[in-house]
């Protein structure tokens, strides 16, 4: 089976648009609510990988559960013009301790 | 703490049926707990390599953020904008599924379409400056990363869904399935044997009336 994915990015505008140089397809939003109208529509449509600003993902937690144990589309965080706010390492943690019980990144 | 007995009756039809479901219940909980051990160790391996690697990619995107800031600052807003719309090339991805342990996990692979050989720079260089050149070429090296970064997350994301999933099974097995029938198995033994009991006193008792 051949087929091949689009890649969205979703954001706000300053940390978007860099990404429409590398040929993906860029919705800037400003608010996590057109945030979430994007990221789903992008989902229906059959992108296979969606990038997300922190900014907008820290208020959009049912959201990104939705698309969690979903293969596809894969939703991953990346830092908004702001810098990184750690909600992605954040999460990493959360999987961390929901298969093993403990935190054991954080031990160093 | 009163373990939950099955509620059946009591012969030794029913005794054999449900030493055959322990055995089952056994023989999944081994393999689930193989499953669940294996899955742990690829997780973990996998983990470590996300938290790194996502470390990695947000220094990295947030310099290049920065970098095109300062492009942008150097450019008209319109000029700046003119010169990203329109990209050289498209960039889509291929995604097949490798199974790890029962889970389906993606494994991404992007594909450039665009002109061969054309430049990753989607506008004339006339108007446009250099740093939007130099931001354009750092975004681009850390693509690869960036999709590596996605592959892996997503893989660490279904495959502790399917540990904590494994483990629930494991533990109903373990602490619920097993023991009930453990305890349905020894209870249709004791009252077996309290009727061959029952009947042997009888016997008894009636050969000593007999005897008499």
């Amino acid at each position: 089976m051949i087929h091949m994915y689009k890649i969205g990015v979703v954001g706000e505008r300053d940390a978007v648009l860099a990404f429409l140089a590398l040929g993906m397809t860029v919705k800037s939003v400003e608010s996590p609510e057109e945030a979430i109208r994007a990221v789903d529509s992008m989902a229906r449509e059959g992108y296979g990988l969606i990038f997300l600003t922190e900014t907008m993902a820290k208020d959009m937690e049912e959201t990104l559960n939705r698309y969690k144990n979903q293969m596809l589309p894969a939703v991953i965080l990346i830092p908004g013009s702001r810098g990184s706010l750690g909600i992605g390492l954040a999460k990493i943690r959360e999987n961390v301790e929901k298969a093993v019980g403990v935190d054991i990144l954080s031990e160093k | 703490m009163k373990m939950a007995r099955l509620n059946v009756n009591p012969t030794r039809m029913e005794m054999s049926r449900l030493k055959k479901r322990l055995q089952t219940a056994r023989r999944g909980h081994k393999l689930l707990k193989d499953k669940q051990d294996e899955l742990m160790k690829r997780f973990i391996d996998l983990v470590k390599k996300n938290n790194e690697l996502r470390k990695k990619v947000e220094e990295q995107l947030t310099e290049s953020l920065k970098d095109f800031m300062m492009a942008k600052a150097v450019m008209s807003t319109q000029m700046f904008e003119e010169a990203l719309i329109m990209p050289a090339e498209k960039i889509l991805l291929d995604v097949s599924r490798r199974n790890v342990m029962s889970v389906n996990v993606p494994v991404m692979k992007f594909e450039r379409k665009g002109g061969e050989g054309a430049s990753i720079y989607p506008y004339g260089f006339a108007q446009t400056s250099g740093e939007l050149d130099a931001a354009i070429k750092k975004l681009y090296d850390i693509l690869p990363n960036l999709l590596s970064l996605a592959e892996i997350e997503k893989s660490c994301q279904l495959m502790a869904d399917e540990i904590e999933k494994t483990r629930r099974r494991v533990n109903a097995l373990e602490y619920v399935m097993i023991p009930q029938l453990e305890e349905t198995i020894k209870y249709i033994t004791m009252k077996l044997d309290e009727n061959e009991r029952g009947n042997l006193v009888r016997l008894m008792k009636v050969k000593t009336m007999i005897n008499q």
